[in-house]
């Protein structure tokens, strides 16, 4: 196995050369941690870390880091969601220590969707850094020991550092190099916005092994099991930088309601079996949203399961 | 230049309607030119709020008046005794002109009829749009001459986000994505490489973060 640099038990998965699997949690709008942990509990043993999303879609949600550290103490892999809208530099380095204090050990870059999509559409905005300069921010605390104000951290954070990649987004020509920006800053990890449109995603992921950055990063790519048409539907027309092609509504549609669900999954399950043939790419991102009782489902009918034991 | 906009006619006059001698006072250079607070808009403010004083039996003494700049001193001469004389003023300057008209009476309550909006360009006579937020290290030159900081919804200095779409922000089908038009104008300089560079974390002490600013011109 490759040397790791951190504590990561994704890092080590990944660096072994299996098929990483993660998946990803919301904390919920509330004092009451019940809810998140029963979700880590239900993943846990089908996953190898699992996401906790910051205020997610700019909704105000019990913190990231909060819920992080619930699930680390009962013994599960937190990767923190870190967005830039909420915090300036002084924050986030400290959010960062204080993760690292409980023993997290991975981190996602994040800018953040705008808060016009939220819960407070008339809050500030902080965007001090942006995703790519809050991946050096970590690098730097870890690597050089150091803040940004250049002060020396006695104990530095060690964190497995992560970022997010939509191949789908426009203009499409510097999606390659953006990725490449991302690794320049010191991105180990890549998790994608949800792939459906698996063609456009082998030509982004060709230009990726072209430019050998698949050697430089870990790619994971984001499947997200549609639970109905009508979520098809929605994913197509109201959200922004995401792809859905005709053909994958009309097969959903195709069928009657009652069994959409199930071909939803049966889609996710064979966009993953194609997608393990790709070159290049490290694992599976499993976004099941509010659904995540479907993912251990998901993970053992891509044979995926079991997951390997990491000491 | 300054681009402004006339607040709700009801927002002004609850603010301006206590006062029984008022100056309503014109700016006539940025905010003329987007026809909200010129010496006409002036004119025509002072008429509506004449009408909405007869309405409601409000005996109100309404004049009108404007100058080329309210933030400079030599424009204020030809103004002066009008506004010694005003109980009131009802600035439709931008908020520098609001507060310079303040400072210089300082015993005269002065209202804004404008909300300051941004620091924008001409489209056409119709339309203005926003391209700078004054934040005192201009990066312009690294961006292929697009501002990120007032055009990127997200500021982002390394974009486009992941909701870029088609040309347009993930904020609205309206907004050009900022990052777009970074991309395309790098291209047409034939400079795409550039994209690759990072740009580096910002000093924001220059920018409204820092504090109010000011500079002084050396031996002047
Ligand atoms: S970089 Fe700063 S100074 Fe330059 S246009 Fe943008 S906001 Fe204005
Ligand atoms: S879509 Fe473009 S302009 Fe809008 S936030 Fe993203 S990068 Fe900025």
């Amino acid at each position: 196995m490759a040397e790791t640099k951190t504590g990561s038990k994704l890092e080590k998965v990944l660096r072994s050369g299996v098929m990483a699997v993660t998946s990803e949690c919301g904390p919920p709008r509330s004092s009451d941690p019940s809810h998140i942990l029963a979700k880590g509990n239900i993943i846990k043993n089908h996953v190898d870390a699992i996401n906790i999303t910051d205020n997610q879609t700019s909704v105000t949600r019990l913190c990231s880091l909060a819920a992080c550290i619930h699930l680390k103490l009962q013994g599960l892999e937190p990767v923190l969601q870190m967005v830039c809208r909420d915090r300036n530099r002084i924050a986030l380095q400290a959010d960062i220590l204080g993760a690292a204090s409980f023993g997290i050990n991975n981190v996602l870059c994040l800018s953040g969707d705008h808060q016009s999509f939220g819960d407070h559409p008339k809050a500030q905005n902080v965007f001090d850094l942006d995703s790519m300069q809050l991946i050096q921010t970590v690098r730097h605390m870890r690597d050089e020991g150091r803040f940004l104000s250049g002060d020396e951290i006695k104990a530095p954070p060690n964190l497995f550092v992560g970022a997010a990649a939509n191949p789908f987004a426009d203009p499409f020509k510097i999606r390659v190099p953006r990725l490449a920006k991302k690794v320049a800053c010191g991105a180990e990890f890549i998790q994608t916005q949800c792939v459906y449109n698996l063609d456009k995603f082998e030509l982004w992921m060709k230009g990726v092994v072209e430019r050998g950055l698949h050697e430089q990063v870990f790619i994971m790519a984001g499947i997200t099991p549609m639970r109905s048409v009508g979520m098809a539907k929605y994913m197509a027309r109201a959200v922004p930088g995401m792809d859905v092609p005709d053909e994958l509504v009309k097969r959903l549609s195709g069928v009657p309601k009652d069994k959409q669900a199930e071909e939803g999954l049966t889609i996710a399950v064979e966009a993953i079996q194609r997608l393990k043939e790709v070159k290049g790419l490290a694992g599976f991102h499993i976004m099941a949203i509010e659904w995540e009782e479907k993912v251990p489902e998901i993970v053992e009918r891509a044979g995926l399961y079991p997951r390997p034991v990491i000491q | 230049m300054i681009v402004g906009q006339q607040k709700p006619f009801d927002e002004i006059w609850a603010m301006v309607r206590v006062h029984r001698r008022l100056t309503v006072f014109g700016c006539n250079t940025c905010v003329a030119v987007c026809h909200q607070g010129g010496n006409k808009e002036a004119e025509i403010l002072a008429s509506l709020l004449r009408m909405r004083a007869v309405q409601e039996g409000v005996e109100m003494d309404i004049a009108h008046g404007g100058i080329e700049r309210q933030c400079e001193h030599p424009f204020f001469e030809s103004a002066h005794e009008l506004l010694e004389g005003s109980e009131a003023v009802l600035s439709m300057a931008c908020g520098i002109g609001v507060q310079f008209v303040a400072e210089k009476y300082a015993r005269t309550p002065v209202y804004p009829a404008l909300n300051t909006t941004f620091l924008g360009d001409v489209k056409t006579d119709w339309h203005f749009t926003e391209k700078c937020q004054a934040c005192g290290d201009c990066i312009l030159g690294l961006t292929g001459g697009v501002c990120p900081v007032t055009r990127c919804c997200k500021r982002l200095f390394n974009g486009p986000c992941g909701g870029s779409s088609k040309g347009k922000c993930e904020l609205s089908k309206e907004l050009d994505c900022a990052w777009q038009l970074v991309v395309d104008r790098l291209e047409a300089l034939g400079k795409l490489d550039d994209y690759e560079k990072i740009t580096p974390i910002k000093d924001w002490s220059k920018d409204r973060a820092g504090g109010p600013r000011s500079f002084k011109l050396e031996g002047f």
